[in-house]
């Protein structure tokens, strides 16, 4: 089954209450993101979920030279950041869109849909 | 044309979809599906001509298309194609792009539908539309819209890509979802006669081969959902605004204004089907059905139009409650301004001219915002305002047709002045 990979982008500066305007508002989001991981793992769709830290905490690394090279902070500046991500499996785009929207409105962020390479994408890439 | 090349552009014409269509299910590739068809009937222009046409040209076509399509795919056996293949010769246990249901089982719909996914921009949608559906090639699509031939090209390969690559279901929306579906793939027929209607660009006023396509697929598209009241209204709307088409471009290449076109030159047969499609849906309504929606209301607006044996005689009065019905569902300031022009046929220019300048933000850079509002000035003889107006029409407007008209406008009310 096809494997999809659904992004939570958030702003990159963090409040008090990470990514939500209260606590009441985050326990909220966070009590109706567990009920969306539940229904993943009982209809079989899910693989693996998380939130990540602030990306004030990331570490880039390019260790294609001699010596690798460090860099404190994300790979590309920007102002909205990967918050979370969940892999899910679906039978097919309609599908991983229809659960993108419930996790977009449990997690109250915006959530982008990408498919895995599937085997067949990467034989075409390697021009066989 | 000889009688085998006209008979080739008319099957062609006839069963180009259903042959792409029934490929694209049975290999559940767009690629192989359009390759195979093209070859297909690039065999057919070589053989006919000597052989003759067909009893059965689809059937045929398919054959043909399919044992191109099993050669590609044994040529092509680096995959998991022996497998693929042996599901393959047999029609019936073809895996597909994607095999559940929909409430409807036919090919072309189901094509459609994949071609006008949402996840696809919709410039993508409707260049998708023209190819698969349509049998356009990319270098009428890309005239047509005025890109370069490669970029279409590339546009088309890409949607594809994104279909294959992210499993975008090759079916019809279950049920609950094909409402919104469906508005996605009407959508994209508007555009494509819209385009042909009113060409954004480029050196003709009108281009009958696009609004020809529109309605074509539109046909197609009513004949698979019969009962969808919305595609109805579409057709209608289409029929009744192509019925108009000779009479909107003077000889000279100016378009002509609803009001000064001579009526007898509207095709008769064309009003008579969009009128009674109207009727129909007015019937259905009457009988408690869904209540008309954006194109249901703009075709009832249309029949009014052309029910009248001249301006004199348009029953403003009818397509003002059809508009103050249209406002409600569809709040944009287009709908707003078309509906200013009617209140300036039953009040007065004056009351017209007051709705169209609180237009004025969000209309700014649209032509006929412009136009309105200069058509409206010139009838309150607020000439030197009028002149600046057709200005600001002028410059926007892409197509010529138009612009010949307006600056005739223009130049009338200038020398008056």
């Amino acid at each position: 089954m096809p494997r999809y990979l659904m992004s939570v982008h958030g702003p990159a500066d963090r409040g008090e209450f990470g990514d939500y305007p209260s606590k009441q508002d985050m326990e909220q989001a966070f009590a109706d993101t567990g009920v969306f991981n539940d229904m993943l793992e009982r209809k079989g769709y899910f693989v693996f979920a998380d939130g990540l830290a602030p990306v004030a905490t990331a570490t880039t690394v390019d260790g294609q030279g001699a010596a690798p090279v460090l860099h404190d902070g994300p790979y590309l500046e920007a102002k909205e950041h990967l918050g979370g991500f969940w892999i899910i499996e679906a039978p097919d785009l309609d599908v991983a869109l229809d659960l993108a929207a419930q996790g977009s409105k449990a997690c109250r962020g915006i959530v982008e849909v990408r498919p895995f390479m599937s085997p067949v994408d990467a034989e075409d890439l390697m021009g066989q | 044309m000889t009688q085998v090349a006209e008979a080739i552009t008319r099957v062609h014409h006839a069963e180009w979809s259903r042959v792409v269509a029934g490929l694209a299910r049975r290999f559940g590739d767009l690629d192989v599906a359009e390759d195979a068809a093209a070859e297909a009937f690039a065999v057919a222009v070589e053989r006919w001509p000597v052989g003759g046409v067909p009893v059965n040209p689809g059937a045929w076509l398919t054959t043909v298309a399919s044992r191109k399509a099993l050669d590609r795919l044994r040529r092509e056996s680096h995959r998991d194609t022996k497998q693929r293949e042996a599901a393959m010769l047999s029609d019936e246990m073809a895996p597909g792009l994607g095999t559940a249901p929909g409430p409807v089982a036919d090919d072309r719909l189901r094509l459609i539908f994949t071609c006008c996914h949402p996840a696809l921009a919709i410039p993508a949608r409707v260049a998708l539309t023209l190819r698969m559906l349509g049998g356009l090639s990319v270098a009428e699509i890309a005239s047509a819209f005025l890109v370069q031939e490669t970029t279409m090209a590339q546009r088309i390969t890409r949607a594809k890509a994104k279909i294959k690559a992210a499993h975008i279901p090759y079916r019809v929306p279950l049920a609950a979802d094909i409402a919104d579906r469906s508005a996605a793939v009407m959508t994209v027929l508007f555009l494509i006669f819209n385009e042909g209607y009113l060409a954004s660009g480029g050196g003709d006023a009108l281009r009958v081969d696009l609004t020809d396509e529109a309605i074509r697929l539109t046909r197609l598209v009513r004949e698979l959902l019969p009962d969808d009241g919305e595609v109805a209204g579409l057709l209608a709307l289409m029929l009744l605004t192509d019925a108009r088409h000779r009479a909107r471009v003077s000889a000279t290449g100016e378009l002509v204004t609803l009001s000064e076109q001579d009526r007898d030159l509207w095709d008769a047969g064309l009003i008579a089907e969009g009128s009674s499609l109207v009727r129909e849906r007015i019937a259905a309504v009457a009988a408690g059905g869904p209540s008309p929606g954006r194109f249901q209301l703009l075709a009832a607006i249309n029949a009014v139009h052309t029910a009248a044996a001249s301006v004199d005689d348009t029953d403003w009065a009818q397509i003002r409650t059809l508009y103050d019905r249209l406002v409600l569902i569809d709040p944009s300031p287009v709908v707003a301004l078309n509906r200013a022009v009617v209140i300036a046929e039953i009040d007065g220019a004056a009351a017209g001219l007051r709705i169209v300048d609180g237009l004025g933000e969000p209309l700014a850079a649209y032509h006929a915002f412009h136009a309105t509002r200069a058509d409206l000035l010139r009838r309150l003889s607020r000439r030197e305002e009028a002149v600046a107006a057709y200005d600001l029409a002028i410059d926007l407007a892409g197509n010529v047709g138009e612009r010949a008209y307006l600056r005739r406008r223009r130049d009338e009310v200038a020398g008056d002045a």
